[in-house]
């Protein structure tokens, strides 16, 4: 194994079936690969080797004795640090979780190794998934190994930068309002958010319950749809994962007379030029691919942004009540319990948790609840009846990932709003509970990847990465 | 409308965090700017509109009809973890979490 390659999920498979590598060498190699490269980029918090060479192990012993290899066997995967894995520290970017080691794993953990992947290790993110640059991480920001000096996104920069930087051949990232996509986007590779449904959340740590996505993350569309299909399904440790039949992600990607739809609102105001060019680009190809491009307007598309720091903010003063320094994380002691809550939280927090905590109290509070949470639930109805109504007109939508690429690191910390507005092209579908793909469509003069963004209707991911797959094809790199 | 000290301090109070004199008017400052640009919401009028409260649009098309949450059987199954569950408190005496005094006289 001296050469450097990337490796996908299928050759990974081939290569141990022929016995050409073993799995403890595959997983061995990326190790040396993180040890390389880590120290600059960030990507990685924490690593599992004990972990990583036991199940390789088991691997190996499988392809030993002949017998059939399971999805993603071999595969060496890189997780999110908001995702649980038992025993092996969990962190959620945030120092009051700083010595946190779960009892238990995540339901998509437990089927990626049930599917035989290798869990090298917990990636690095904005601080308990907030941020949309990896900058609010309590242990320091990553950075993006294909636009240096740039931010890599988030809240999944460090699963998209593992990818990116081949220091993982897929990852597990979530998505709340564009925290898969829109690092996905930043980075180059190819991110998924499946329907809000479609994979369990349990184990994850919850920022907004409504809004939480787990997805992966991988160099190419086949090797997205592959983890997909490992970790989705209904789970009944949680009440909102259902119970559909998956998806055949590994049909032909026939998309000859595919309605596109355009809708107009995603190609205003704030939008670079060059992302512009990239995304029409796509567009002509897919056309070229047989599809029919459909322009339509999703008039809602405006309040989304509004809309979703008024829910996911809520939702997160709720969900992140939890942290009080009793049953887990920091303490910071002090002679009463309510002393000891508010300095624990205080200090524990970071600066924009601490900041949506208090927008999200207020939102919730008395004489205010109907004016923002109540309202910002009806127009996120508003927000999904765009999208029903472009998919009863369309198969799927294409729009720009971002309305820019990679900015520059610090250049938005001391403006939040100007930081949420990231997130402007992406909110919306996590709003209506739709999935949707960031694929890379090509880079800037300066060479910054730009994302082409694909969302179809609830449970349509298999149409969604038909689109993607056949797409990257024509584009033909990668 | 204007966020003012003493609202920063009140939602403080609620969310239990204890904040830096800087923070606060940090705070102040942000929750006016980013409350002024969630008042555009107000030109929607959503008289009519069901509140979407999960992350399932019931009108989302033929594949998402019938999404809906699904309770599990209310059945009692150990875990066995609560020495792994003790192991992250910051203060135990198995099998209690420790805490200061909560009630005073």
């Amino acid at each position: 194994m001296s050469v450097w390659r990337r490796w996908s999920v299928a050759e990974i498979r081939e290569s141990l079936r022929k016995k050409e590598i073993t799995a403890q060498e595959l997983a061995a190699e990326f190790f040396r690969r993180i040890e390389q490269r880590n120290p600059e980029l960030n990507a990685f918090l924490q690593l599992s080797p004990e972990r990583a060479l036991a199940q390789a192990r088991r691997v190996d012993q499988m392809a030993a004795r002949g017998e059939d290899l399971p999805a993603l066997a071999g595969v060496p995967v890189a997780v999110k640090d908001v995702i649980s894995t038992r025993g092996v520290r969990t962190t959620c970017g945030s120092k009051i979780l700083e010595d946190y080691v779960p009892a238990y794993d995540a339901t998509a953990v437990e089927r990626l190794e049930a599917a035989g992947a290798v869990i090298l290790g917990k990636t690095n993110c904005d601080e308990f998934a907030m941020g949309s640059s990896n900058e609010n991480s309590a242990f320091g920001p990553v950075r993006n190994p294909v636009a240096p000096g740039r931010v890599p996104g988030g809240s999944s920069g460090g699963s998209a930068a593992a990818v990116a930087a081949g220091l993982a051949v897929a990852a597990l990232g979530t998505d709340t309002g564009g925290s898969i996509r829109q690092p996905g986007a930043f980075c180059g590779v190819a991110a998924m958010m499946p329907s809000y449904g479609r994979v369990s959340r349990y184990g994850l740590i919850a920022f907004a319950s409504s809004l939480d996505r787990i997805g992966p993350l991988a160099a190419r569309v086949e090797d997205v749809a592959a983890v997909l299909g490992a970790i989705e399904g209904r789970d009944p440790r949680d009440a909102t994962s259902q119970d559909r039949p998956p998806g055949d992600y590994r049909a032909a990607p026939d998309v000859k007379g595919m309605r596109i739809g355009v809708p107009e609102e995603y190609f205003g105001q704030g939008m670079d030029g060059e992302v512009r060019a990239r995304v029409e680009e796509a567009i002509r190809q897919m056309e070229a691919l047989g599809c029919r491009r459909v322009a339509l307007r999703m008039p809602h598309t405006e309040y989304a942004i509004a809309t979703y720091y008024l829910v996911a903010t809520a939702e997160a003063s709720s969900n992140l009540a939890r942290f009080d320094g009793v049953r887990f994380g920091l303490r910071v002691a002090a002679p009463s319990l309510s002393a000891m809550y508010r300095k624990t939280r205080g200090r524990g927090f970071g600066p924009e948790v601490k900041r949506r905590i208090m927008l999200g109290t207020y939102a919730l509070s008395a004489g205010y609840y109907d004016a923002y949470y109540l309202k910002a639930q009806k127009v996120r109805a508003l927000i999904a009846r765009d999208f029903s109504r472009a998919f009863e007109q369309v198969d799927l939508l294409v729009t720009p990932t971002t309305p820019t690429p990679a900015f520059r690191l610090g250049e938005r910390t001391a403006d939040p709003l100007a930081m949420y507005l990231a997130d402007v092209y992406t909110v919306t579908g996590s709003l209506a509970g739709v999935p949707g793909i960031s694929v890379p469509c090509g880079n800037t003069a300066a060479g910054w990847p730009v994302g082409l963004q694909i969302f179809g209707p609830p449970f349509e991911e298999a149409r969604v990465l038909q689109l993607a797959r056949a797409y990257q094809n024509r584009r033909g790199d990668a | 409308m204007t966020i003012r000290r003493e609202d920063v301090l009140r939602v403080a109070e609620l969310a239990h965090l204890e904040l830096e004199e800087a923070e606060l008017e940090t705070y102040r400052i942000h929750l006016d700017e980013i409350l002024a640009y969630i008042g555009k919401l107000n030109a929607l009028d959503t008289s009519d509109v069901e509140p979407m409260a999960l992350g399932f649009d019931a009108r989302g098309g033929k594949a998402a009809a019938g999404a809906r949450s699904q309770l599990r059987e209310d059945v009692v199954r150990p875990a066995e973890i609560s020495e792994a569950v003790l192991e992250n408190a910051p203060e135990a005496r198995p099998p209690y979490f420790v805490v200061p005094k909560v009630i005073e006289r």
